[in-house]
């Protein structure tokens, strides 16, 4: 099996070395920053995730990822995750498409149903309706990536006949994934439509989701369809030793999951909880070089899985912490799981 | 005496936790979307081994005690009718941060309104405030040291027991509300939601919640 290794941002908006935060506007120029050395450093695949909180200030992550696209030859750029539910399926694979254009074929696009809701009311969307307008959008999206002219109807927007949707791309379908939490039917339905399947996996041991893949590859089958890879995607740190990315990390995790607890159901963590989370067997790649390794090698075998996107960053971590991250994450984890995974 | 027959209503996030839980436990059981069983063929025989897949309106016929595990704004597309006699629990939840609002749910407690639309089922609210994950993670026989408590809250005496017992088999320290209104304390935003206590720091959070006196 070929194994590839990616860094997703969702923009994490950084603090300065006073814990000061730094301007949207400076964050996102650190995270094209960011894109553009994680290629130096040996990384394959770089990925934006839509947010639009002050804490993630990254809803239009398809541009940063175009100037990234300009200033590197060979890593891949993609959105982890799209929105799909609260975008248009046509502007979607028209930005990517365009992306593609641009970086010379590098463009991928990482699908959610929309775990983060905001998108939902700022756009007009009522959350109630995100299971169909989730199922109809990706449907579409499936048709669209085929190239040439699309026929189409539904309840979430206006049909087309035959409608040419430009740019073309130069060498077929660009890859897509489905991103997937715990829900079984999600799995079918990415093997139903023939995307690829992207687990986020943020919590508890991951080797439950073993299950997932399996039942992927089982639905592919069955669907008449090709075997088609899995990519893990999840939260991390790195830094020169477990416990300096541990004392970097923690803080800002705990920060974040607070804030965010409310809103999306997650239990507060605590110092045992984050132990057992960055642990052999929880969600969390925070550690030295040689420790994260040996977890992604652990678990691209236990999972089935042939990518690694290491969510890296959180908010009110410096730039700098988040450059010596992708240093040591493209310089010795990658080539580190390679040699582990064989 | 025969094991009582579950029929799950969900197969997304919750329903194949719940059912995982309840088969190691010994129950029969039976697991049905809105759809097609055939939909849920490699599911079950994958990820929840021994289940059947069913119609809804077959694993419900069955069934002794039915499990409500779909997203709430799918609650409504259920016909009450289908669920009468039954005892049923209502492992739902409302919250409009992560599902938007429902009107129908914006006042009260979501199982009293569940109850009131299912006025001929007997409705015990239970197995909604863990996550999932965790609510198969945290399991534990009887007896063990790091056993948790999960709550059961419902205005029928001999359901509640019942559905106690099924807390207890599944792995669960079971904690009983005697009203389904005295079950707010276990939604979201209360004491104990998301929360995976053992049985004093569940009933001491309980007791000091208000709405547990309401």
């Amino acid at each position: 099996m070929t194994y590839t290794f990616g860094l997703d941002t969702f923009g994490d908006r950084n603090s300065d070395a006073d814990g000061k935060p730094l301007s949207h506007a400076q964050t996102i120029r650190n995270v094209a920053e960011e894109g553009v050395f994680a290629e130096e450093a040996g990384v394959d695949f770089f990925g934006i995730g839509e947010h639009h909180t002050e804490y993630f200030p990254m809803p239009a992550g398809d541009m940063v990822l175009a100037s990234i696209a300009a200033r590197t030859e060979r890593i891949r750029l993609g959105s982890a995750v799209t929105v799909l539910s609260s975008d248009d399926p046509v502007r979607v694979y028209q930005r990517y498409a365009t992306l593609n254009a641009i970086s010379g074929g590098r463009a991928e696009v990482i699908l959610g149903r929309g775990s983060s809701i905001e998108s939902f009311p700022l756009f007009g969307y009522d959350l109630a309706d995100y299971e169909e307008l989730f199922e109809e959008k990706a449907a579409l999206f499936a048709e669209l990536v085929k190239g040439g002219p699309v026929t189409w109807a539904g309840k979430t927007r206006a049909p087309l006949i035959g409608q040419d949707v430009v740019p073309h791309t130069e060498s077929g379908p660009f890859p897509v994934w489905i991103g997937v939490g715990g829900n079984p039917q999600s799995v079918i339905r990415a093997a139903r439509l023939g995307f690829s399947l992207a687990l986020a996996i943020i919590g508890g041991p991951p080797a439950r989701f073993a299950a997932y893949s399996q039942l992927f590859q089982r639905a592919l089958e069955k669907f008449g369809r090709p075997p088609l890879p899995v990519l893990v995607h999840s939260p991390g740190h790195v830094a020169a030793t477990d416990e300096q990315a541990k004392a970097e990390f923690w803080p800002r995790w705990r920060d974040i999951i607070t804030v965010m607890a409310p809103e999306r159901g997650f239990a507060i963590p605590t110092e045992e909880s984050f132990d057992a989370e960055t642990g052999p067997d929880g969600a969390l790649y925070v550690g030295s070089p040689a420790t994260v390794a040996q977890k992604i090698a652990t678990n691209l075998r236990v999972l089935g899985a042939s990518r690694f996107d290491l969510k890296y960053g959180m908010p009110g971590l410096t730039h700098e912490q988040l450059m010596t991250n992708i240093e040591l994450y493209g310089g010795q984890v990658i080539p580190r799981a390679r040699e582990l995974l064989g | 005496m025969r094991p009582s027959r579950l029929a799950v209503l969900g197969a997304g996030h919750v329903g194949p936790v719940i059912a995982r839980l309840a088969i190691k436990a010994g129950y029969p059981v039976a697991i049905a979307t809105s759809g097609d069983p055939d939909n849920l063929a490699l599911i079950t025989e994958l990820m929840i081994p021994g289940a059947q897949p069913r119609w809804a309106r077959d694993a419900v016929a069955e069934a002794d005690i039915v499990v409500l595990a779909m997203p709430l704004h799918r609650f409504g597309q259920i016909d009450p009718g289908l669920l009468n006699g039954k005892l049923v629990i209502d492992a739902m939840n409302y919250w409009p941060a992560t599902e938007g609002v429902i009107e129908a749910f914006e006042h009260g407690g979501s199982s009293e309104i569940v109850a009131r639309r299912l006025a001929g089922s007997v409705v015990v609210k239970a197995l909604n405030h863990i996550g999932y994950h965790e609510l198969e993670d945290r399991a534990r026989p009887a007896g063990a040291p790091d056993r948790r408590a999960v709550g059961a809250a419902g205005d029928d005496p001999a359901a509640l027991a019942t559905i106690a017992g099924l807390a207890d088999r599944i792995g669960y320290d079971p904690v009983r509300l005697e009203s389904l209104r005295a079950g707010r304390v276990l939604e979201p935003g209360g004491p104990v939601f998301g929360a995976v206590l053992p049985l004093d720091e569940f009933e001491q959070a309980v007791r000091e919640d208000a709405r547990s006196f309401a």
